[in-house]
């Protein structure tokens, strides 16, 4: 068994965002020249961010717990290989958004 | 440059905006069940291990023995429009995880609290939780098989609800009757904003 923060070099708490479970992550549009990531599950989730994924989504997939996914995140928002789109939290929705929901839940 | 840069980043896909709801309840009353049955995905697990740093509070005497633990979140998602996905989060059942709820609260639209009337009690924690929290929830009473049925009426005494939050009975296990419970908790969200 591996433990599971081994992989972020034993740290808990990512250097920046707070990194949502529905924030999406994108990757960056390609620098030419620039270097791949250091760890295999980085360039995991590269891959993975090629389309816009949330990050609940990033962690079930790759199978890492939440916490270490947040750390590698915080690693590749520093070197600009990702762009991460927090939902907004603040507020709630307007209600042109709500009636966009229930209009499609009811066609489900 | 700047130019260049510009059009490729209009070639992206946009990210939608993603809404969250809440599945809560005591263990067993249909969570998973309920996430699965309007999910238009396999249902997905996620995890959280719990460190010393996320368990402060917990006494770590003999901490040299312990080993992390593991809290696992079962979620799901609906595709409203290309612009918006609607994120379904099962809570995680004990109370001592209560700190992973902040977390799911967070931002949520509103949730789903499943009852069982066969152990009304398992979903207190839940009510009392969204109650202090300020956040909007209706009572979804999942009607087991051979359970005793009990009116919604019944249950909302039990439960000490506010009068104008939702109780309906529900099958966690049928999809129309998962849609019927999301419905529920938007357009009362709905009337709470108007």
């Amino acid at each position: 068994m591996v433990r599971p923060y081994t992989m972020t070099g034993g740290r808990v708490q990512p250097g920046t965002d707070n990194f949502d479970l529905v924030a999406f992550v994108q990757a960056s549009p390609a620098q030419p020249g620039a270097d791949p990531p250091p760890h295999p599950e980085q360039q995991a989730i590269l891959a993975l961010v090629q389309e816009p994924i949330s990050v609940a989504e990033i962690s079930a997939h790759l199978d890492l717990a939440l916490g270490v996914v947040r750390v590698l995140l915080g690693d590749l928002l520093a070197a600009e290989l990702i762009e991460t789109h927090e939902p907004s939290a603040a507020h709630l929705p307007d209600d042109d958004i709500l009636k966009a929901v229930l209009h499609g839940l009811r066609a489900l | 440059m700047d130019s260049g840069r510009s059009d490729r980043n209009g070639s992206r896909r946009r990210p939608p905006l993603a809404l969250k709801i809440l599945i809560a309840g005591g263990f067993g009353a249909g969570k998973t069940t309920l996430v699965g049955s309007v999910s238009e995905i396999r249902p997905l697990q996620t995890e959280e291990v719990l460190t010393d740093a996320s368990i402060g509070t917990d006494d770590l005497s003999g901490v040299e023995t312990k080993t992390t633990t593991t809290v696992a979140m079962d979620f799901g998602r609906i595709t409203i429009s290309d612009d918006l996905q609607v994120y379904l989060f099962g809570t995680p059942g004990q109370d001592r995880f209560l700190f992973l709820w902040d977390e799911l609260a967070f931002g949520a639209l509103g949730a789903v609290v499943l009852a069982d009337t066969r152990r009304l009690a398992d979903c207190f924690p839940s009510v009392d939780y969204f109650e202090q929290r300020g956040t909007p929830f209706i009572v979804g009473v999942n009607c087991f098989d051979g359970a005793k049925r009990f009116s919604a009426d019944t249950v909302r005494k039990a439960l000490d609800l506010d009068t104008d939050v939702p109780v309906l009975l529900c099958d966690a296990r049928s999809r129309q009757s998962g849609k019927e419970l999301l419905i529920a908790l938007v357009e009362y969200v709905a009337r709470q904003h108007g």
